[in-house]
């Protein structure tokens, strides 16, 4: 069985329907993309998935039926989720972001700041200090601290510097290599997403169009459904 | 400007230092009136709990801190009249013991806070603001209607209720049970604010749906704030009443409510000292103002507008840095 499995998804924004029908489906220690242009629902159905918004059809997530379930109860069940804009609690410093909902597990404060020495020497600072790349990191940190089975990364590296887009790209491939997580990457780099990403969604106006092993996804396709090749 | 923390070290010596002083030159008046504003800064340490960390604007804790004048005022009356103050399921007798008070005014005002929290947390903004009111008016009607405890005329203790091995007659003595109590809360306040938990609550007053995206419901954070924060201010109630040995429906009432409110924005919201400066400066103006004019709730009035208007911070914004 799969750890995460969406069937006919769809969900809307009051009266605009975004999602037609989302289908996913992810196993444990797997790393997914999800693409597709702006608009095209990526966002919504991570959203989706959180209940950050009311969806029908099948969301299952380790067996649990997550239609059924609230915000914090999907995360309970171990979705950590690094959503889109790195907005961490800008009051609180980084080492109290990171425990403010920290849940047992092998992701310790720690483990953490091992894996992102940047915050390691900031841990008494408050994140309203930090650069754009800091708190990104911290955003993925926290989500770390709740010691999910699945981490969804919403645009992790939109706006930052190429530099610190490559030590997150870093840590994305440690956290696959260390650690066996299912990860859903959404990032506009397909060079990237392409040296990390076992498989592929790609959404097209709320429908899923195609999925399949990222090594399978040609030219033509890539070109179709999200302008580059 | 100071570290915050010397701030709270020197707020909390100058409660000590002028009740002895009082002590020395014989004036227990004085001892009276800075009891007066402790208990009032444990009802407003109380409320900055739920309005500091959780954000939340209760114009209701009037509730509290009359429940836990009633909690002693009824038990004491049934021990003060040799009356049972239940017969059913087994007797039970009124005490004139302040632990056994305490207890009963902590266990009272917990529970309605779980009660009134179910309900209002549901709501936020001016809606929680209206609904914690209304339960205040609640209390507050029926309270006056209640002719069993004295109705609108309250209820008299006559003698203060006693606490093993101290002389709760004695202003100074009653003084130091009240500033122990107070230091104990503000010390466990310090720990909360700490605490997974209290971190957890401060994230989710800054962004709700954050925290819910974390695995944490932000409607059983708020609650459970708002649960010790009317506990607290119960606590502080059940010594509001042995100090005055009278409680009355005024305990009750919404300019009560107002102010605890004022007490934390005067002293600085979300700051440890803050209510107890708050209180403390009340107290004082409403003695010193008090003595210059019937009308010093308007002088109140504009020294509150200028706090809100140029101290954001309260008067702790003023004088010390955050996070010292």
């Amino acid at each position: 069985m799969s750890l995460l499995d969406l069937t006919g998804v769809e969900a809307s924004y009051g009266a605009s329907q975004a999602l037609f029908g989302v289908d996913l489906s992810l196993d444990a220690g797997d790393v997914l993309a999800l693409m597709g242009r702006n608009g095209m629902g990526k966002s919504t159905t991570v959203k989706s998935i959180c209940r950050m918004l009311p969806a029908q059809g099948g969301l299952i997530f380790d067996g649990h039926d997550l239609s059924r379930l609230r915000s914090h109860q999907v995360a309970r069940l171990g979705v950590g989720l690094v959503p889109e804009g790195r907005r961490c609690f800008a009051d609180l410093t980084v080492a109290e972001n990171l425990i403010a909902a920290a849940r047992p597990g092998p992701w310790d404060l720690d483990r953490v700041t091992a894996m992102f020495p940047r915050l390691a020497e900031r841990r008494a600072q408050r994140a309203a200090s930090l650069s754009g790349g800091e708190q990104q990191m911290l955003v993925i940190g926290r989500a770390l601290m709740t010691n999910p089975r699945l981490l969804i990364l919403d645009e992790a590296t939109e706006g930052l510097a190429p530099i610190i887009r490559q030590e997150i790209w870093a840590a994305i491939a440690d956290l696959k290599r260390e650690t066996g997580l299912a990860i859903i990457v959404i990032d506009k780099s397909l060079a990237e997403l392409r040296q990390i990403c076992d498989r592929a969604v790609i959404l097209e106006r709320g429908r899923t169009v195609w999925s399949g092993a990222f090594a399978d996804l040609d030219h033509e396709t890539s070109e179709q459904f999200l302008g580059v090749a | 400007m100071i570290p915050e923390r010397w701030l709270n070290l020197g707020i909390l010596a100058a409660l000590v230092a002028v009740p002895i002083w009082a002590l020395v030159v014989d004036e227990p008046f004085i001892i009276t009136l800075v009891t007066r504003a402790v208990i009032f800064a444990l009802a407003a340490v109380g409320l900055n709990i739920a309005l500091g960390l959780g954000g939340l604007v209760s114009l209701g804790h009037a509730v509290f801190f009359g429940i836990g004048g009633y909690a002693m005022g009824i038990l004491a009356y049934h021990a003060q009249t040799f009356t049972p103050l239940a017969e059913w399921p087994f007797p039970i007798d009124g005490t004139k013991s302040m632990p056994v008070i305490w207890l009963v005014a902590v266990t009272t005002s917990t529970l309605a806070a779980l009660l009134i929290g179910l309900l209002s947390l549901r709501t936020s903004g001016v809606y929680f603001i209206m609904i914690t009111l209304a339960f205040g008016q609640m209390f507050y009607y029926f309270s006056i209607s209640w002719a069993q405890y004295g109705g609108e005329d309250g209820l008299s203790i006559y003698v203060r209720n006693g606490f093993p091995g101290l002389n709760t007659l004695d202003p100074i003595q009653f003084f130091a049970i009240c500033f122990a109590l107070l230091c104990a809360v503000l010390g466990f306040n310090a720990l909360l604010a700490r605490s997974p938990f209290g971190l957890a609550l401060n994230a989710a007053r800054q962004v709700p749906h954050r925290v819910e995206t974390m695995g944490l419901s932000p409607f059983r954070l708020k609650l459970v704030a708002f649960v010790i924060s009317g506990a607290v201010t119960g606590l502080a109630g059940a010594l509001f009443a042995d100090l005055n040995r009278f409680v009355s429906p005024t305990m009750f009432s919404w300019q009560m409510s107002g102010e605890i409110i004022i007490f934390v924005i005067l002293g600085g919201v979300a700051r440890l000292i803050g209510p107890v400066i708050g209180a403390a400066a009340f107290v004082l103006l409403e003695h010193w103002l008090g003595g210059l004019s019937d009308y010093w709730h308007i002088y109140l009035g504009a020294i509150l507008l200028g706090v809100v208007l140029f101290a954001r911070g309260g008067i702790v914004g003023l004088v010390a840095r955050a996070h010292g």
